[in-house]
């Protein structure tokens, strides 16, 4: 069960890139691709993204986790086939095993949406203390 | 403001930088690394013992480095063979990485080493997606374990340079089918080498050694196809090993945060 190590991965990700972007108030969703031959748990990974995210700036965020198929490319004579699960990675067209895999193997965080003090700027006057 | 950010980075980015950034350390005072992968109890262990005292009978300087949940037990096993060997407890951890393996190889991997063992958490499924900086990497399944091993562990064997077979003397006993397992292991790593051993009955034995000596000398390892997706964006490689010869991984602007063998006080 490494999917607790893969989920503070994320969370470490994502409070790299709210920290660089300076004023994030709340991450709201992380979405990731999850490859069929990742080798992770979405359920668990969820799971455990939750407990996570407990006291960070992630608290109460939703993963999205996108389940991307396994897809592979004979070299020698082209063929293209979804490698299934579990996986055929020897052409079933040609039987040859020089095969490039085309996706499954993803496990990446795409896109976050999170809350910032960015533009528009606040509708309250600033207080004394800020101008 | 609710914002999207496209972030596109790759989870274990941060492993995969470490696990390189080890291997090239570790290459320069001219260590490789090895790191074998099974289930509990599939003799890891034992084939192990066997080869490290080889080396230490060729000369050969090596040294092993075994993660367990708990208990030294492997560590004292492996020490009788007379080279360097530590211990690593993860507390409960199902897997190394690679920040923990340059950590504890700071100050303690003896100089030279040509090999380095690692001996992994005996587990099939979390130890898979973590390159630990290896050359090399050994996926070994005993013939008590089933012929569809392969099958239900797709990553560790379709990502492994060798497979390794143990406990071969009391394959008649199983009624373990070679041809099957073999299959198994085609469907999943089309190409790679199905090696078989037995230490009892002295099966196979140096095999190991003489395969991890060749990786050391540049050989280049089998190169399995799901180490072989093609990467875009700013993903950091899904391969293991040396031969990355789409040259992945490497100069894609990230930040520097390099640590290899991060001393810890």
């Amino acid at each position: 069960m490494h999917e607790m190590s893969i989920a503070l991965a994320v969370i470490g990700q994502v409070e790299e890139a709210a920290r660089r972007a300076g004023d994030v108030t709340a991450v709201h969703t992380v979405c990731l691709e999850v490859g069929e031959l990742a080798g992770v748990v979405p359920d668990s990974l969820s799971f455990c993204f939750e407990l996570a995210c407990a006291g960070t700036v992630l608290e109460g965020a939703e993963l999205v986790a996108d389940t991307v198929p396994g897809r592979a490319r004979c070299a020698p004579c082209a063929h293209e086939w979804a490698v299934g699960m579990p996986p055929s990675l020897s052409c079933p067209n040609c039987g040859g095993g020089t095969t490039d895999l085309l996706s499954g193997r993803e496990l990446r965080i795409t896109s976050v949406r999170w809350e910032d003090g960015g533009t528009p700027a606040p509708t309250r006057e600033p207080i004394v203390e800020e101008r | 403001m609710c914002r999207v950010v496209d972030l596109q980075q790759a989870v274990l980015a941060r492993n995969d930088e470490t696990a390189h950034a080890l291997r090239a350390s570790l290459a320069a005072r001219g260590t490789t690394v090895v790191n074998l992968l099974s289930s509990p109890g599939s003799g890891k262990t034992a084939l192990l013992e066997h080869e490290l005292a080889l080396a230490r009978e060729r000369g050969v300087p090596v040294a092993a480095l075994t993660a367990d949940l708990a208990t030294e037990n492997d560590a004292d096993r492996l020490a009788r063979s007379g080279v360097p060997v530590k211990q690593v407890l993860t507390d409960g951890l199902c897997h190394l990485e690679a920040g923990m393996l340059a950590r504890h190889l700071e100050g303690w991997l003896p100089d030279p080493t040509r090999l380095l063992f690692v001996e992994n958490v005996g587990n099939l499924v979390c130890p898979a997606s973590y390159d630990l900086g290896e050359t090399l990497r050994v996926v070994l399944a005993s013939v008590t374990e089933g012929e569809d091993k392969p099958l239900k562990y797709p990553t560790a064997f379709g990502l492994a340079h060798v497979v390794v077979v143990t406990k071969t003397d009391i394959a008649e006993a199983v009624a373990f089918d070679e041809a099957a397992f073999r299959a198994n292991v085609e469907r999943v790593n089309p190409g790679v080498d199905v090696l078989l051993t037995s230490v009892r009955a002295r099966q196979g034995l140096g095999i190991l050694l003489d395969r991890a000596l060749a990786a050391a000398e540049g050989a280049p390892p089998h190169s399995p196809v799901m180490a072989r997706q093609a990467v875009h964006g700013h993903e950091h490689g899904h391969g293991h090993g040396l031969g990355h010869e789409d040259g992945h991984g490497h100069g894609h602007g990230h930040e520097p945060h390099h640590t290899p063998l991060p001393s810890r006080s």
